[in-house]
């Protein structure tokens, strides 16, 4: 149920991202936090739940700028930028957390297909970066090795 | 009113206006214990932020636990110096804030 709710969402942003263009509406559409795909332990949950598939393709025009070694796990920055035209979603998971899903950021009108941030990271894993476009989803991964207590990586 | 708990900077530059945006919130995991007490320290983190370009929703980022503590975040889109721009978040506990400031 969830899910056809989130994909009917998603396939309208297109209608709703043109009727804001044209100043007909103001869209101020905010959806229910994703209880299921936050809680999900591992990382096909947590993309079932946050894009309704676990299926996307790899893809070179998705950039993760993200360090090599995270000195601290706390505060990893992460950078996703893509060259993919009509981005509508970024994700970003990590995929050794007790949760992977760190965040969903659904672009609307206007907005470019970049966004940076920091997260946290429990330990050594990839950072999995998933772009919606057209309906299909591309995603990107990059190792962050997280040393902590300094005893390297 | 007290200080507000967002910090923002929005540069236009070449047509794009680049947002970068502080918040300031502990974002607690539910997962870490008080060394004192030994009791878990329940989850408190913002669960989704929003941002508007001219009163017009250009991002809605949806955050789980795993975003760091005092938030960053950045993001880009098409717009020029003298916009609005506005930002609000709202956490699991029902807290929010939200913050309006010009295009530089």
């Amino acid at each position: 149920m969830q899910r056809r709710h989130f994909l009917k969402n998603t396939m309208a942003t297109g209608a709703v991202a043109l009727a804001a263009a044209s100043g007909l509406l103001v869209p101020v559409q905010v959806l229910a936090w994703n209880k299921k795909a936050f809680d999900a332990k591992d990382v096909q949950g947590a993309m079932k739940g946050a894009i309704g598939t676990e299926l996307t393709e790899a893809s070179d025009k998705i950039k993760i700028k993200a360090p090599d070694i995270a000195e601290n796990g706390a505060v990893v920055p992460v950078t996703i930028s893509s060259t993919l035209s009509g981005v509508t979603s970024i994700t970003i998971l990590s995929e050794k957390n007790g949760t992977p899903l760190v965040a969903k950021f659904n672009l609307k009108g206007k907005a470019e297909a970049f966004v940076a941030t920091r997260i946290k990271m429990g330990k050594t894993s990839n950072v999995i970066a998933i772009c919606e476009s057209g309906g299909k989803f591309y995603s990107a991964r990059k190792e962050v090795k997280v040393t902590i207590g300094g005893c390297g990586g | 009113m007290a200080k507000s708990s967002i910090k923002i900077r929005a540069k236009a530059k070449d047509g794009v206006v680049t947002v970068k945006t502080l918040i300031s919130h502990k974002m607690e995991t539910g997962l870490r214990k008080d060394k004192k007490t030994g009791k878990v320290i329940p989850a408190h983190f913002i669960e989704s932020v929003d941002c508007e370009h001219n009163g017009a929703a250009v991002v809605n980022a949806e955050w789980g636990v795993a975003i760091s503590k005092n938030p960053y975040m950045s993001i880009k889109f098409a717009g020029a110096s003298g916009d609005s721009v506005k930002l609000s978040w709202k956490d699991n506990t029902g807290k929010s804030d939200s913050f309006e400031t010009k295009v530089k």
